[in-house]
């Protein structure tokens, strides 16, 4: 199966039963799998005028008690990029899918890329703390898409599902395991859909139609929902409880893989399809007897800071392949004191396990 | 009637915030005298709008679900509520440049699509919230504060614009006269389909100060004076309409 049909699936069996969306390369195929599996579950699909009404949809149906999705790439997240920080200020859950093409702008619309890392971190104005997983195989795409969904859920948050297009347009065997966990949003009538006692609480989401008269607005609000837009208290209670509702809980979140990393000397850190070359790269150096191994980012936001922080205690250089100019390279320096090497392609090709030897052996000559 | 209306309101969101002779006061009464007269019930209803003075007529002010979304987007946000939840009976009241303007792409396709849901757009004419910038329902020649010599742009013709799109229900009545307003929104929201209903609404804070009328008394006058009823209009040559409001039912089919 193809990793975007994969994610399509994985949406089904978290219980997706929305999805809006927009035509885009290298991501349209997860919507041409979300139409007809969408009919197979009852579940509702509309093709919309753009992706600003993609996304203005998916949350318009997540508070009619939809779980809802979206996937797009690179351009379409601009667009959305203004919901997104909506369904933020809202607690909306949702999922946004982004196979990630070569940037920016137009770019090369049919060649993987990595350079979203930071927009669907910070592409919203204000503060937040955006939940991202960065799948590296068919398994994965449909794996961390139940996830994103789980914890979209869990946190009222929008949740990434950060792919690209080497990954969406892989053909790998899909395992589906018969029972899959998922998470769905609490109810409590008579407490406030928008506050918590607790200064990183999430609250009950009831939907549009049950009689809660509620108040949902992207203005600055009090517990119940009124817009409160010169209240500092207000203001700070709120926008502390949006990122502390995940930050506080993160560690529920942050996942990592350890590859032969036990004895290394030298680490290599990389996500999304540039893991596989970066594993690959590892092996064949370990043969020539150089201590290094790979720490695999399976989630990127929010950011694996303490096994980062670890690594760099353990080892003596850090190198970082990835397919942007070093994104992910530079939010590593913030968590290590360790020499972090970028090992930057960005000509739309994917990276190549030679050319992460060839860069690590430049380095230790 | 208006101890019923009252129950309608969150008692908390008095006093309104808008200005003294703005018709957004009138529009949202008629709204839901016809609500009320429908007997329909609130708690099945969804008010959506997007940003500006006539997106705080439903938000916080209605006792229904309120959903005031982002500057434009209030049909798209809408269109995802009323197709998961088809019992919704879903309203849109926002202005002329949240819904002609920034969201004049959801508006034209969701006319097209002929979604079930009522659009109710109180035109003033102007970006008042933000000061009295022009807007693309300002009357050419009007003077806004970023048009100081004159607005030089033709202004959209809502109904036209939507009636081509597709919309199934499509009808203009003034805040001027509330009972043909009322019964016009009656049927608009007791339509089946896509149903717009373009309300011009004074706003002589921004544009009336600047347009030559000394109060909100005068705008409202003029704005009565320059209806013409539909059917009156048909025979008329486009000179004679200059600076005329048509008003009445452009379309109501069950296509």
């Amino acid at each position: 199966m193809q990793g975007d049909e994969a994610c399509a699936e994985g949406a089904i069996a978290a219980g997706c039963r929305f999805y809006a969306g927009y035509p885009i390369t290298p991501a349209s195929e997860i919507m041409t799998h979300m139409v007809r599996r969408l009919a197979d579950v009852a579940g509702v699909f509309i093709q919309m005028e753009d992706e600003i009404g993609s996304i203005s949809s998916v949350i318009g149906a997540s508070w009619a008690g939809a779980k809802a999705m979206t996937a797009t790439s690179g351009p379409g997240i601009s667009l959305m990029t203004e919901g997104i920080g909506y369904a933020v200020i809202t607690e909306t859950p949702c999922v946004i899918v982004d196979v990630q093409r070569a940037g920016p702008s137009t770019g090369q619309a049919t060649r993987p890329g990595q350079g979203d890392v930071m927009q669907v971190k910070w592409g919203p104005h204000g503060d937040n703390e955006m939940v991202a997983f960065a799948p590296w195989s068919v398994q994965e795409m449909y794996d961390l898409t139940i996830k994103a969904f789980n914890f979209a859920e869990r946190f009222r948050v929008p949740a990434f599902v950060l792919a690209d297009e080497a990954v969406g347009h892989l053909r790998e065997t899909l395992v589906v395991k018969e029972e899959v966990e998922v998470f769905d949003r609490f109810k409590a009538p008579n407490l406030p859909p928008f506050g918590t006692e607790a200064p990183n609480g999430v609250p009950p989401m009831p939907a549009f139609g049950e009689g809660a008269n509620l108040l949902v607005t992207g203005s600055t609000h009090d517990p119940w929902g009124f817009r409160k837009t010169a209240d500092s208290a207000v203001q700070a209670r709120l926008t502390e409880r949006l990122v502390l509702k995940v930050q506080d809980f993160k560690s529920e979140v942050i996942e990592t893989e350890a590859h032969l990393l036990e004895d290394s000397e030298i680490a290599v850190v990389s996500y999304g399809f540039t893991a596989r070359a970066a594993l690959q790269a590892v092996k064949s150096l370990r043969k020539e007897g150089t201590k290094v191994g790979l720490l695999r980012l399976v989630s990127i936001w929010p950011f694996a800071e303490e096994a980062i922080a670890e690594l760099g205690k353990r080892c003596r250089v850090i190198f970082v392949p990835e397919m942007n100019r070093g994104q992910v390279a530079g939010e590593l320096k913030k968590y290590t004191t360790t020499p972090v090497i970028s090992l930057p392609k960005t000509n739309g090709e994917v990276i190549e396990p030679a050319e992460i030897v060839e860069g690590i052996r430049r380095y230790e000559v | 009637m208006n101890e019923k209306i009252f129950q309608m309101i969150n008692p908390q969101s008095f006093p309104t915030p808008f200005c003294p002779g703005c018709g957004h006061g009138i529009l949202m009464g008629a709204v839901l005298r016809a609500i009320a007269e429908l007997e329909y019930d609130m708690k099945k209803m969804l008010f959506a709008s997007g940003i500006g003075c006539a997106a705080w007529i439903p938000s916080p002010h209605f006792k229904a679900d309120t959903l005031h979304t982002l500057h434009g987007r209030a049909i798209a946000y809408a269109t995802g509520a009323k197709l998961f939840n088809p019992k919704l009976k879903v309203m849109v009241i926002s202005g002329d440049g949240d819904l002609s303007s920034i969201g004049g792409n959801h508006l034209i396709h969701a006319a097209r699509r002929n979604i079930d849901m009522t659009v109710v757009c109180a035109n003033n004419g102007i970006y008042g919230m933000t000061g009295g910038q022009v807007a693309s329902t300002t009357p050419i020649g009007s003077r806004t504060i970023t048009t100081p010599g004159g607005n030089l742009e033709r202004p959209f013709d809502l109904c036209k614009l939507v009636e081509a799109s597709g919309a199934t229900f499509v009808a203009r009545q003034p805040v001027a006269t509330p009972v043909p307003l009322t019964r016009t929104l009656k049927r608009a929201i007791a339509h089946r389909g896509f149903a717009f209903v373009d309300v011009p609404s004074p706003c002589p804070t921004q544009f009336g100060r600047r347009n030559a009328f000394r109060t909100a008394y005068d705008m409202i006058k003029a704005l009565k004076d320059s209806c013409i009823p539909v059917e009156k209009a048909k025979g008329l040559a486009p000179a004679e309409l200059r600076g005329k409001t048509i008003v009445g039912e452009f379309v109501n089919s069950t296509d």
